[in-house]
């Protein structure tokens, strides 16, 4: 049989005017998405200061100068440490609360609107109000931050403190600020996953004789499989990227203790103009990124299968 | 009958303990929001010791001051110039896009497609770096457009997938009628898919706006002229020059928060459908 071949004039004339249709989305991708793509690579092997005319190219000696870098894995640290926290304080309160909502409950509507409330804030704004209910200040023998003038008030004086300027409290408050401003996504996606598993399932494990927790053991939890690994790689994406939070939180000074990755790669490129280093860092860090994200795919391709 | 009303209690404390736990997580929302509207409106003499929830003498002036002195009314302004635009840009650019990756035919048609694809699901931590330094080259750092055109590129692969997966769902017997009744292919997306097309353009024009709305690193890194600045960058700039003027800084704030919060309460049920439908996404990726 013979395979005819299509591409006429009319055809051709037909194609372009289709790639029509997509030439400004391909157009804008190309020049931001792609070309920066291409150019934190080539970044990444030369040390420049970001006016010079000549890039020197170093090979691979912003990597393994990275290797050494021990503020750099401390960031990272940070990073994981601020995740733990996401992943454990923030969506264990976000589905608490989304199977709290499942149920019968007054002002189930009210409480929607309400908790998603705070992710629709800025990292700015949210840092910056919480800034000052953190601040550290006293005046007149007043504490002038609301958490420590609570504090004091209710006789708990021990407990009043410089909490963005301790390195023990500091990347905690972070932490759990992130934690405020981010458990509404969980919740209304756990909630919307709740909502489309069945209720007769849960009807027939009455009938069957199961308690509330037997219930929730085995029909609740392995229904919202699927949609917790979502929610858990969304988390794990998103609070290792933090960092307007913290800039706005706290004034990055000569302390390291609240560095995560993505300030380190501001400092490299904006404080000492090395913009080399700062794209083998992005690089670096992406890798991290990536890996982490593989890791959950399998462990959910896994759980699938069983 | 013991029994039962045992069993009673017990459901009437269960239902007693989850609305008291639902109410505080509401508060502990609603609270520093509170806070921050509260403090708006004291002065710095008072603002410091005052310890009661509401203020006696409501102060304004801070909200003349952060207009005036602050910058404020520019920098709204801009955050409206700079949402507005790249919303609209996106929705254009995208919908063309996803438009022909959903029902017009040419060579590439899919490699060009899990390009978008791919963008979304490789995270680059560090690319404002070479971004920067690419809009430097070209000149386009410090301009509107030169922004508009990098926060265009940030939401436009996320809304070519949603709009290409509603576009695949979508039954093409409307745009086959108009093809009939003689109808080019962009007559028959502005006036067939378009319209057609309005829960999931909704979610987009929410989700960007959001997104354009609250975006610091990049208006940080590329605007540097006040005239040019948005909100988030103006009120950052406000409160590392005026670190201690708290109730201006705070009248601030409610500036930059009152228009989103509004919009937010008026499209919200679109923001929970679009979050399902963003998940349906994620799963199958």
């Amino acid at each position: 049989m013979k395979i005819e071949l299509n591409i006429t004039k009319a055809n051709m004339f037909e194609w372009a005017r289709n790639y029509c249709f997509v030439l400004p989305a391909i157009a804008i991708f190309s020049v931001f998405y792609i070309y920066p793509f291409y150019e934190i690579f080539n970044l990444s092997l030369h040390e420049w200061n970001g006016i010079s005319p000549n890039r020197v190219y170093i090979g691979f000696e912003n990597f393994k100068e990275l290797m050494q870098d021990e503020v750099w894995w401390s960031s990272l640290v940070h990073a994981g440490y601020i995740t733990l926290i996401a992943l454990t304080f923030q969506n264990t309160l976000a589905f608490a609360l989304a199977l709290a909502c499942d149920r019968e409950i007054k002002l189930k509507k009210f409480y929607r609107v309400v908790f998603f409330i705070p992710p629709v804030l800025s990292e700015v704004v949210v840092g910056l109000i919480w800034q000052w209910i953190l601040h550290a200040g006293v005046q007149g023998g007043e504490q002038i931050g609301l958490l420590n003038r609570f504090l004091d008030k209710i006789g708990l004086h021990h407990m009043v403190n410089d909490w963005l300027s301790d390195p023990k409290t500091a990347l905690t408050c972070i932490a759990v600020v992130h934690s405020w401003k981010g458990f509404g996504w969980g919740f209304i996606i756990l909630l919307a996953g709740l909502q489309t598993i069945d209720k007769q399932l849960y009807e027939a494990a009455r009938v069957d004789g199961a308690t509330s927790w037997q219930s929730f053991r085995n029909v609740t939890v392995p229904m919202m499989v699927p949609v917790i690994l979502v929610v858990v790689i969304l988390t794990v994406l998103g609070s290792m990227q933090v960092f307007v939070l913290i800039l706005s939180m706290v004034n990055q000074g000569l302390v390291f203790h609240t560095e995560v990755p993505v300030t380190r790669i501001l400092v490299a490129m904006t404080g000492t103009n090395r913009f080399g280093y700062a794209c083998a860092m992005g690089i670096n860090f992406g890798v991290v990124l990536i890996m982490i994200s593989l890791l959950f795919k399998i462990i959910s391709s896994r759980m699938k299968q069983a | 009958m013991i029994q039962c009303n045992k069993y009673r209690l017990y459901s009437g404390a269960k239902n007693f303990g989850i609305n008291v736990f639902l109410l505080s997580v509401a508060v502990t929302c609603l609270f520093p929001l509170f806070w921050m509207l509260r403090c708006s409106f004291m002065s710095l003499d008072t603002i410091f010791v005052d310890k009661s929830l509401i203020p006696p003498p409501l102060v304004f002036t801070n909200y003349i001051t952060a207009w005036t002195k602050g910058n404020f009314g520019v920098y709204l302004l801009n955050s409206v110039i700079y949402t507005a635009s790249v919303v609209v840009g996106i929705v254009i650019i995208s919908s063309l896009a996803a438009y022909a990756f959903s029902r017009l035919e040419f060579p590439g048609r899919n490699f060009f497609f899990y390009m978008f694809v791919l963008a979304l699901m490789i995270p680059l931590p560090g690319s404002f770096v070479p971004l920067v330094v690419m809009m430097n080259k070209i000149g386009l750092a410090n301009t509107r457009i030169g922004y508009i055109l990098c926060m265009i590129n940030v939401g436009l692969s996320m809304s070519i997938l949603i709009l290409k997966t509603f576009f695949d769902k979508m039954p093409s017997d409307l745009e086959d009628a108009a093809r009939i009744d003689g109808c080019g292919r962009l007559l028959i997306w502005w006036h067939v898919a378009l319209p057609l097309a309005r829960p999931a353009i909704a979610v987009i024009v929410i989700f960007n706006s959001l997104n354009v709305w609250n975006e610091f690193i990049l208006a940080q890194l590329l605007l540097n002229d006040e005239a040019l600045m948005p909100l988030q960058k103006g009120v950052m700039l406000f409160t590392n020059t005026n670190s201690v003027d708290y109730p201006v800084i705070m009248a601030g704030l409610v500036i930059s928060v009152t228009p989103i919060i509004l919009v937010y309460l008026a499209m919200q049920k679109h923001i929970i459908k679009g979050l399902t439908s963003g998940t349906v996404i994620g799963e199958s990726c």
